[in-house]
């Protein structure tokens, strides 16, 4: 709402634009904000995400790196250490590998190795996920992996409103968050008002309301899980779907709250099962509200291989919305 | 005398000060070892006797506001920075009262206030850290240089090569310093890289590149004086290789099987502390009795750091988990 009482008016756009609205404003808000990473300037972003911010912000705040994974965050960690707020974009997460000895050893551990005498108030933006056709070293979701350092932040934006509205509230945090979008979303077109801005990045968010059972999910699964959600209430389930948003912390409150009034829930993750983040929502559900559930917990994740280049398998290596929905049906079918 | 001039002004007073803090490092040192061996200070500790006269040159070029990253082997660089012996002995036993309030050790001294970031026990993970604590200063307009020490064994590293091209690339003010003591661990330089003369390796990224006597303490603040000086000037990063030896044992684990007993004899006789006070005596600079007063001095610091460390208190378990996310960052 507009100060006189009226709506702002609405833009169409797409997850990429939005993304781009974020760094623009972050970049207009606060002189100590800068992008920094492989290819954000001249090229525009290997996703497009930063095209046009080098003309209007200048070669200082929008800096193109070497290639140099560990370098350039580790860059990004000492000068969120000394007064500025950088945003670090890593290409793929595949690619964050090289720079794990950063993000793990130094600005997981810094604030709490030093007694509390140092924060990163760092972002670091990555594509994840599948959906492209690029084969097995630029496909994979590795949150999971991310969500297990203590003194890290992850989030997952799944719409537009989060890849508007997460990047500010994580710049604005004296910790290191990192922020993981999703490929799959990047060309996902919607609306949202002129004036959209900061969210909140501590709660999950039930984007479709269902009392038959609950879908937990993030990221790229999310609209799927919506999807698979329209499918079965044409067959009359009514299925809730909770987007978990923070993949670390988790919000406990919001997950149990969907189990208790459902009894019945699928977390769903396009990265692998073993040791995956649906492992640890299904423990937390188990030991949390246990008595709540009419049917055991049950997962639809990543099959456990390396993402393959053709696009049938690859499409069989994650969850789907027609996935989705058959293991909902499998679910619901043991009322 | 630490500041910005160009040249060592070789006074009795600063003679005085550069033996003072040398002393000061061995004896914390081997107090260190012997504390070791009674059980007060546990886990890795890796011991910097021999090395003294990098850490007491270098500091001597720093400002108060200039930033220092070291290593895993920093108890050296901490006390040559100016930080109370107390905090840093009592880190060393992982009281509450240390530097980084216990939860480091030996590995890992952080002093905010003298802008002292760690203590890093990943060979060449605080190189990364010194490339954007430089950029920062850079971005801002601020006149500080950032100090990066680390060991020869840290030029393998992808992340060396990755933070020298870097900070030449964009004329960071770095001063990057290798403490090249000839092994790696057990690993002699030349069993571990093509190119052993590290200084020539650096010169490949386009700065300015040199190699310093490492074990003659006036030579190495003249070059830290000169390469900070560089650096101030907006000529971009500088790198000095310090040619130095460690006498003792990489950690207390180590039964220094790959060197002969015969080659670290001779290095000892290089030893910096003795050679620079002779020297100075010859020189006239100090006199006999300044060597005591300074022994003297330091055994009181040094007692009084012990107790400290002694009267410190354990962290409550209940703070277990404080700052493992900050709510805020530190002003
Ligand atoms: C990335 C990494 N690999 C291995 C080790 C184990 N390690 C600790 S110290 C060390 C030797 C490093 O030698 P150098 O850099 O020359 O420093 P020095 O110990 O001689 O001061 C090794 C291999 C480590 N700490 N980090």
């Amino acid at each position: 709402m507009n100060g006189d009482g009226t709506a702002a008016p609405r833009l169409r756009l797409t997850y990429r634009d939005a993304v781009r609205e974020a760094i623009r404003d972050a970049l207009t808000r606060d002189e100590r904000v800068f992008l920094m990473g492989e290819d954000v300037g001249r090229y525009g972003g290997c996703y497009a995400v930063s095209k046009g911010l080098l003309a209007e912000f200048g070669e200082d705040r929008i800096r193109d790196t070497p290639l140099s994974e560990s370098a350039f965050v580790g860059a990004g960690i000492g000068a969120a250490l000394n007064g500025m707020r950088p945003i670090v974009e890593v290409m793929t997460v595949n690619f964050s590998l090289l720079a794990l000895d950063q993000i793990v050893n130094n600005a997981a551990t810094i604030p709490h190795m030093s007694g509390g005498q140092f924060a990163v108030p760092l972002v670091i933006r990555m594509a994840t996920g599948s959906g492209r056709q690029l084969a097995a070293q630029h496909s994979h979701s590795l949150e999971g992996w991310y969500a297990h350092i203590p003194g890290l932040k992850i989030l997952a934006p799944a719409t537009l409103e989060d890849a508007r509205g997460m990047l500010w509230t994580a710049i604005e945090d004296p910790n290191p968050v990192l922020i993981f979008e999703n490929v799959q979303l990047y060309d996902m077109e919607g609306e949202l008002p002129a004036d959209a801005g900061p969210v909140d990045i501590t709660r999950a968010a039930i984007r479709r309301e269902g009392k038959h059972a609950s879908v937990v999910t993030f990221g790229g699964s999310v609209p799927k899980a919506v999807a698979a959600a329209e499918t079965l209430a044409g067959e009359g389930v009514d299925v809730e779907v909770v987007d978990l948003r923070s993949l670390r912390p988790l919000d406990d409150a919001t997950i149990m709250a969907s189990v208790a009034k459902t009894h019945r829930v699928l977390v769903v993750d396009e990265g692998w099962r073993s040791g995956g983040l649906s492992a640890e929502v299904s423990a937390r559900i188990n030991e949390q509200v246990f008595y709540e559930l009419d049917a055991p917990v049950a997962r639809l994740a990543g099959v456990e291989v390396p993402i393959p280049y053709p696009k049938h398998l690859e499409d069989a290596s994650v969850p789907q919305a027609d996935t989705i929905a058959a293991a909902l049906r499998e679910m619901v079918g043991r009322r | 005398m630490t500041g910005t001039d160009e040249k060592v002004h070789l006074t009795r007073e600063h003679c005085l000060d550069l033996l003072r803090q040398m002393v000061r490092i061995r004896r914390f040192e081997e107090k260190c070892a012997e504390l070791y061996s009674g059980q007060k200070i546990r886990g890795f500790l890796h011991l910097y006797i021999g090395e003294e006269a990098v850490a007491a040159g270098t500091m001597q070029a720093l400002k108060p506001d200039d930033a220092v990253v070291a290593t895993y082997r920093e108890h050296g660089h901490a006390l040559a920075r100016g930080l109370a012996m107390g905090p840093v002995m009592a880190e060393m036993y992982g009281k509450v009262n240390g530097a980084s309030r216990g939860r480091g050790g030996s590995m890992h001294i952080f002093d905010r206030g003298k802008r002292f970031l760690g203590g890093n026990a990943i060979v060449g993970g605080g190189l990364p850290l010194a490339v954007g604590l430089a950029l920062a200063d850079k971005m801002q307009g601020r006149d500080r240089v950032t100090a990066c020490f680390f060991g020869e064994g840290a030029v393998a590293e992808g992340e060396f090569h990755e933070s020298l091209n870097l900070a030449a690339l964009w004329k960071l003010p770095v001063l990057f310093l290798c403490e090249n003591n000839l092994y790696a661990m057990g690993t002699a330089l030349d069993r571990s890289e093509s190119q052993t003369d590290i200084h020539l390796k650096a010169a490949s990224y386009n700065l300015p590149s040199r190699q310093v006597d490492g074990m003659d303490v006036v030579a190495v603040e003249g070059a830290a004086r000169e390469a900070a000086a560089s650096v101030r000037r907006g000529a971009g990063p500088f790198f000095l290789e310090f040619r130095t030896y460690r006498f003792r044992a990489h950690s207390m684990f180590d039964a220094q099987l790959y060197r002969e007993k015969e080659e670290v004899e001779q290095w000892k006789e290089n030893d910096p502390i003795p050679r620079f006070a002779d020297w100075a005596q010859q020189a006239d600079l100090l006199h006999p009795a300044d060597k005591e007063a300074i022994e003297a001095s330091v055994q009181a610091e040094l007692a009084e750091a012990v107790a400290f460390a002694e009267a410190g208190a354990w962290e409550p378990v209940e703070d277990l988990q404080k700052f493992v996310t900050m709510d805020e960052v530190p002003a």
